[in-house]
Order: structure tokens, then sequence, then C-alpha cells
């Protein structure tokens, strides 16, 4: 199997896939992104956080034009994972209004987004339609 | 008028569209040199300059517009607060007024867009050629398109998405019918890049950018420039009668970012920063929002609109669909709003935008808007949003001179 590797650093591989979150240690605000501080209350002491699979589209939009390079169109949304909100595009669906709508639940589903010159895939994610 | 006051004294605004044969220093001179002459004043009196562009500002916009029409020596600000830009111009030219370090402010803004295609996620890198985590994400490829979209039609198509989730009532053709009402009025403005009336079915089945915003549901990219001379009221009160009947009081002028909200660094949170924005002015105005004659708020795309009447406080919390639905800010409605055409279809060079709707408003509020004149217009609202984000709100009020 080819090496992988995640897209970004919040993403967590392996036999159960999720995403993590820097959370504050002081308001409980939660970030993706490396933090200097935090930008609700200002302290400074992070936890790490597992973040639920599950989670409901908050908002999307079906992007039908974007910059050379990326496929369109592409469903871009909000989704709220048990009280927070991920930035991710829905994937496993056909990107038009009669297939996505606010309020969906889904669940997080990785993806390979690129491979690079030694061979190394890079492992995306997104939210798919949750049956039943 | 008390001494402290401050009132909008001349005002002018370019021609919104395509100026293949002007630069940007011809288009902020012909604002400026509009704006002076209705006023009745001279560079020669101007006590402090702010010059507002999104893309000149590093280049000191304000000092070349200086060298064309007056190297007077007084202080300059350029200013560049994404789409929040001209509006905060302008309130430097004020702080600077209510300071007591002038008497008399210039604020122009200036932009050349015209064809400008996607101001954000127009381009992508390159994958490389081994993947190593890099920035605040540890991404080891660029992530638009793949988490998300840095597109602006998509982020406010998601705003405008995100209200419908919240409060329902939303659909593709409600927030398609917003953009017809703007683009009819843009039919009565002269000075809009596009004045061409559009049907709903033109609208919604016109090329899709961002579901559910096709390409009349966003702002125009275009070239433009808009300039105001400000004045204290201490110094109106020794300036001509003539002077002093066409001023119009700036009653609020406010500027907020947008406060930390659990999903604000997920998706810009363009709705706190308004409302706090709005809170504020009304206070500093001593008016409600039921007071108002007409309102130019930021359409930067349909779907922005519509949450804007929320923010705003035009309507009741979560009441922005009925009060679409009910007529209201068409121009013959109870609350007109984007008069002009807004953004959609008036166009958005991002720098002068802040200060071309306060000289809508201003229009109206003298009586000057030829057949668009909201009748008896006395007192009107301004707002502007920059991702990032920066909230401009300003109330104008009719001079009782």
């Amino acid at each position: 199997m080819a090496k992988q590797i995640p897209l970004v650093d919040y993403l967590v591989l392996g036999d159960h896939p999720h995403l993590v979150a820097h959370e504050c240690t002081t308001c409980r605000a939660r970030y993706f992104d490396r933090r200097n501080a935090c930008a609700s209350c200002g302290q400074t002491a992070f936890t790490t956080v597992d973040l639920p699979t599950e989670g409901e589209v908050r908002a999307f939009t079906i992007v039908a034009f974007a910059a050379p390079g990326i496929p369109t169109p592409f469903v871009a949304a909000m989704v709220d994972c048990g009280g927070t909100s991920v930035r991710a595009n829905l994937i496993n669906v056909p990107p038009d209004p009669e297939h996505v709508s606010l309020g969906m639940q889904v669940r997080l589903a990785t993806e390979v987004v690129g491979t690079d010159d030694e061979g190394t895939e890079a492992i995306g994610f997104g939210f798919e339609p949750r049956e039943g | 008028m008390a001494s402290d006051d401050l009132w909008i004294l001349g005002i002018h605004m370019t021609k919104f569209g395509k100026h293949p044969d002007k630069d940007m220093v011809d288009l902020a001179s012909e604002a400026v040199l509009g704006a002076l002459a209705d006023g009745g004043v001279t560079m020669a009196d101007m006590g402090v300059i702010a010059a507002g562009s999104l893309m000149a500002a590093s280049a000191g916009i304000g000092q070349q517009l200086q060298k064309q029409l007056g190297q007077t020596g007084v202080p300059v600000y350029n200013v560049a607060n994404a789409c929040a830009t001209g509006a905060t111009a302008l309130r430097v030219a004020m702080m600077a007024i209510k300071s007591g370090e002038a008497d008399f402010g210039l604020a122009f803004g200036v932009e050349k867009l015209a064809g400008a295609g996607l101001l954000t996620g127009g381009s992508r890198k390159d994958d490389s050629g081994v993947f190593t985590p890099s920035g605040r994400y540890g991404a080891v490829a660029p992530i638009d398109g793949r988490i998300g979209t840095e597109i602006m039609p998509g982020v406010f198509a998601q705003i405008g998405m995100e209200y419908g989730h919240r409060y329902g009532g939303t659909s593709f053709e409600l927030f398609a019918r917003i953009s017809e009402k703007n683009h009819a009025h843009s039919t009565l403005n002269p000075l809009a890049a596009y004045s061409k009336r559009m049907t709903l079915e033109e609208i919604m089945g016109d090329f899709m950018v961002a579901y559910p915003n096709t390409r009349p549901m966003c702002s125009a990219n275009c070239d433009g420039a808009a300039a105001a001379v400000v004045v204290s009221g201490a110094k109106l009160r020794t300036l001509s009668l003539e002077q002093q009947r066409r001023a119009v009081k700036v009653s609020a002028s406010v500027l907020t970012t947008d406060p930390w909200e659990e999903s604000c660094q997920i998706l810009p949170d363009v709705n706190t920063l308004t409302r706090n924005a709005a809170t504020t002015a009304y206070e500093q105005a001593g008016i409600g929002p039921s007071d108002l004659d007409l309102v130019e708020l930021h359409d930067c795309f349909a779907t922005a609109e519509l949450v804007h009447y929320d923010n705003l406080m035009l309507c009741e919390q979560g009441g922005a669909v009925d009060f679409f639905e009910s007529g209201a800010t068409w121009r013959d409605g109870a609350m007109p709003v984007n008069v002009s055409g807004g953004l959609e279809s008036k166009g958005h060079p991002i720098g002068a935008t802040g200060i071309a709707n306060v000289w809508e408003v201003t229009t109206h509020l003298r009586g000057e808007a030829g057949p668009r004149q909201i009748e008896g217009a006395t007192v009107g609202l301004t707002h502007v949003i920059g991702l990032g984000s920066a909230c401009g709100v300003h109330i104008l009020e009719k001079s009782a001179a």
C-alpha cells in the first residue's frame, strides 16, 4: 500500500479517520489552525480534542466556477459536528440542489486528493450523506 | 448646528463601469474635483486627506492624487480595509476633524477592477513535487476546492443559505428576486455600470457561479471613484447659507470588526459585526430603523442583501424573508433598499463603494436625485462590509437650514 499523508494536520488517518481541534483550556473555543492565542479569551493554553465524525449541513454552495485546476462543480459546506463547525466539501453525492440540502445528516469520509513524486498519497476529507 | 457635529459639505462619484482610457489617478481626480466644487472649497482648504484603495493604498494613491491636484503638505492616510475601504477612509477624515486636528477633511476611494474576475480564489498553486506540511493547517497541498471554497460568491452563498437553515423560507428564486429588484432600480441610475432591467427568468437562467448566486446576482467588478469633503459644525457655521443648506449631517459614523463567534473562522460571520455597528449607529443618531427613508446596504451578492435586512434591524429577527416578500425594499415600498441598483448593478469598485453609497443617500436628502428621488427623504443609512471582517455604517440626515 502506498505511503499516505493527511492533506492537513487536523485530519488523523488510521482505522478510524477523524478530525482534531485545538481547544482553549480556559473558554473551550476550538480552532483548526496553528494558534498564537485564543481569539475568544486571549489565553494561550490549548489541548487537542477529537471531533465527532457525524454532523449536519448548516450551509452549502455548489461552486461552478473556480480557479483553474479545481474540478467543478463541487459542493462546499459548513458542517456542524456536535457543536463544532467544520469547513469541508460534501462528497459521494451528486453536486446539485436535488441531492444536497440544508439540515442534511452527513458523516466524515476520506479520499485520495493527489500523489507526489515519491508515490505518497495525500488523503483529504469530506462529508458524505448518512443513510437512514 | 452643534460645533462638534460632522457634515458632508461636498460629494461626488464618477460613473461606474469601464474606463479603459483613465487610470486610478484620473478617476480619483475627477471624483475629488467634483466633491470640492460641490462643496465650494479647494484643495488648499483641506486639513487632512484619507485615500482609500484596496489595490493602490500601498502605492501611496493619496500622494499620487496630490501630485496632480495640489501638494499642500497636509497629512495623507492611505487606507485599505477590504470592501469597507471607502467607509474607513471617510471615518479617518471624520476622526481627524473630531480630534480637532482639521476643520475640513477630504476622503476619496478609487479602484480599477473592470474584468478582474474572481478577486480571491481565482488561482491555485500547483501541488508540490514532494508533499510537505506547511502553513497554519500543516497542509501538504493547496486546500481551496478541496476543503470548501475561497471564492466570494461561494462564501456569501453559504452566508445566505445559513440564514435559510436557521429561519427557513429561502430558495434560489427568492435570492434571484432580490437581484431582480436591484437590477430594476438601476434603470433609473445613469451612473450605474449596468442599468438594464432583467427578468427573473434571465437572472435564474444566467451563468451559475456558486449556487444559488448566478452572475447577475454577484457584485459587478468595475472602475470608479467617489470622494467627499467633510466639515465640522463649527466651520460650517462660517460658510454661506447655500453651503449650509446643502450640507448633510453625519448623525452616526461607526466601524466594527467581527467579535469571536463559534463558527466565525469557518464561515465568516458578517452578522454580528453588522448588528453591532447598526446598534451603535442608531444610538449615536438617536433614531431607530423605522425612521429611515432609504438604505444603501452591501449587496455584494443577492444572498448577502437578505441577511443584512435582519442585521440592520430593518425587520424583526428571523423575518428577512417575509420582509422582502412584503415588497418593503422596492423603491415604492416602506423601506427602499439599494435604489441606486446596489453593487449587483451599480457596480463595486471596492475602495469607492463606501463613499459612493454616502453620495447616493446624500443626493436623495438634498432632493437632487432626479427621476429616482425618494420623495421627502430626510434620513438614510449606508452600510458596507469587508471580509476579514470590517463593517462601516453611516446615518445621514437632511440639513435643517
